[in-house]
């Protein structure tokens, strides 16, 4: 890594904690499972890490074995993390209207 | 730069953008979930651009790594339940983690000999933290889950060995630094941190876990984050940055919701002292019959519940909602009233309610909740204790002295729902229980929920 892709990276990295800050301390506490499992599930983007490892080009069969573990692992957290935040806030997105008749 | 490679990182900075349009939504129940949309499609164009961009040659280990994990990740979505939440939250730290861990090992394998000096930097902290944060996740799911004893676990001389591995731990990393071919420090980096993982969430109790979870959380975003220096990847780091910074945010409220530093959480070993004698309880508990308790709810004007874990372990959050609805049909108004730390990770309470169909502008948060308190009838505490407990306010030696409660003791009269006579999670007796105002409703908060139903219903 040369010295111009590191600062630009310590840019990046330094926008997106200022960034985070902002945006996430505006959630609720009523939201703060979702948004736990629902960063947990944008954080399996090392997943784009793991693809590279498991197929990419000139790489050794053991390091293909440890980025299909890699890619299980990552995909575990994706599809689950994603699935299960959908179907918490789908709760949350109930009306109080729709509740009650639901419950009559 | 060939078309392919501007196609990956066109994908990437629309993924990345779409992160943080997902993580702006979640600020209203309302948006919560188009945002969460966007954040998958921003998922899927990454996957797609980094499958196009990379010369992937070989597509079998992919393919079975996409298969098998969408099948499990899915089974977890599908089948676990809302109860089960922090569990699976522990859980799923664990994966993303690992998989960080794992592809720094591959890096190594890969790239040892031409890295520089930096990348060898980013890929140790990379290395470590995702792998004291695998284990350490998985000790906290296995405390959640009950499978690991959920006490603290603590020994003499315990800061001090883990002073010891940390040390030994920091030292494989600095070595590994400056001679990066030597392989064998560099799995003992690995294994150790592996270890530290355990060591470090072992002396924790359960009542503590939302602050390790949200520990957890960031450690896990930060791992995916050095990724993202170690390949150069800014999207990685862009989206472990946001979830690393989220956990971190998370820590610190729940932190200020029990009014201890960070330090005291990891360190503390809180529970397993028994505060002795410091608490200004004492007198008698006053049991109350299930009709006497059902009378005092049908003709209440106000009734505010306040859930605690008590509530997740019962699985009563159905039977509440219940009780609430007949309460509601008689005229009552009833609110719930939720800690910050109520249950065993940040929300935990508002999951299970709404799970249960509450409605979430009855749920109420401490602040907006305790000026209410004196004008309310019943105070029904579900399965709570340290949160509702009196010393934290009045007593400076209490050891939770300082902590903001939900001041139910202000309220008219106090129903307490409860297993049996003993202590609390945290072992500290609560002098609310021994109030006037208070009368206790001993067994499983489900079943004495439901026969609550039952009587105001013949009331």
């Amino acid at each position: 890594m040369n010295p111009a892709v590191l600062i630009a990276s310590v840019y990046v990295f330094a926008l997106a904690a200022f960034l985070g800050y902002q945006v996430i301390s505006r959630v609720p506490p009523l939201l703060h499972t979702p948004l736990m499992s629902a960063t947990n599930a944008i954080s399996g983007i090392s997943l784009i890490g793991s693809l590279v490892l498991a197929g990419a080009k000139g790489y050794p069969l053991f390091a293909h074995i440890l980025g299909f573990v890699a890619v299980t692992t990552a995909t575990i957290n994706v599809v689950g993390g994603f699935g299960i935040t959908d179907r918490m806030l789908k709760m949350f997105g109930k009306r109080k209207s729709e509740t009650k008749a639901a419950a009559q | 730069m060939n078309l392919a490679t501007y196609f990956m990182e066109a994908t990437y900075l629309i993924a990345s953008v779409l992160f943080v349009l997902a993580l702006k939504g979640m600020s209203h129940p309302e948006t919560a979930r188009r945002g969460m949309f966007l954040a998958e499609g921003g998922m899927f164009a990454a996957i797609v651009g980094t499958l196009v961009g990379q010369h992937i040659v070989t597509w079998v280990w992919i393919i079975a790594g996409l298969t098998v994990g969408s099948i499990i990740g899915a089974w977890m979505a599908i089948w676990v339940p809302m109860t089960a939440m922090p569990q699976r939250t522990a859980l799923s730290h664990a994966f993303g983690a690992l998989a960080a861990a794992l592809v720094g090992v591959g890096e190594f394998l890969v790239h040892a000999g031409d890295m520089s000096v930096v990348t060898r930097g980013a890929l140790g902290f990379e290395v470590i933290l995702g792998a004291l944060t695998t284990t350490g996740s998985l000790i906290a799911a296995g405390k959640l889950q009950g499978v690991i004893y959920g006490k603290p676990m603590q020994f003499r001389g315990q800061s001090i060995v883990n002073l010891a591995i940390f040390l030994a731990m920091i030292g494989c990393f600095v070595f590994f630094w400056i001679h990066p071919e030597a392989q064998s420090v560099f799995y003992s980096m690995l294994g150790i941190a592996f270890l530290f993982g355990v060591m470090l969430v072992i002396p924790i109790g359960s009542a503590d876990m939302p602050v390790v979870m949200s520990l957890l959380n960031s450690y896990a975003g930060l791992a995916a984050a050095a990724t993202g220096f170690v390949l150069g990847n800014n999207v990685l780091i862009i989206a472990g940055t946001l979830d690393g910074f989220s956990g971190l945010i998370l820590s610190i409220l729940m932190c200020k919701a029990m009014n201890r530093s960070i330090t005291n959480v990891l360190f503390g070993g809180f529970g397993a002292v028994i505060a002795e004698a410091t608490s200004n309880a004492g007198g008698v508990m006053r049991e109350i019959s299930l009709d006497d308790a059902a009378m005092q709810l049908a003709f209440a004007n106000r009734v505010v519940f306040v859930p605690g874990y008590g509530l997740a372990t019962a699985q009563a959050q159905h039977a509440v909602r219940e009780l609430a609805e007949l309460l509601e049909g008689r005229g009552v108004t009833v609110k719930y009233a939720i800690h910050p730390v109520a249950g065993r990770m940040p929300g935990h309470m508002n999951v299970l309610l709404a799970e249960a169909n509450v409605p979430y502008s009855s749920l109420y948060e401490m602040e907006q909740i305790n000026p209410e308190f004196p004008s309310t009838d019943v105070a029904v505490v579900i399965g709570a204790n340290d949160v509702v407990n009196p010393d934290a306010r009045d007593n400076p030696k209490s050891i939770i002295a300082g902590m903001p409660i939900l001041e139910v003791d202000r309220a008219k009269s106090v129903i307490v729902l409860k297993r049996g006579q003993g202590r609390g999670f945290s072992g500290l007796e609560n002098p609310l229980f021994f109030k006037s105002c208070t009368s206790m409703l001993y067994g499983d908060a489900k079943s004495s929920l439901s026969h609550l139903a039952q009587a105001v219903q013949h009331v």
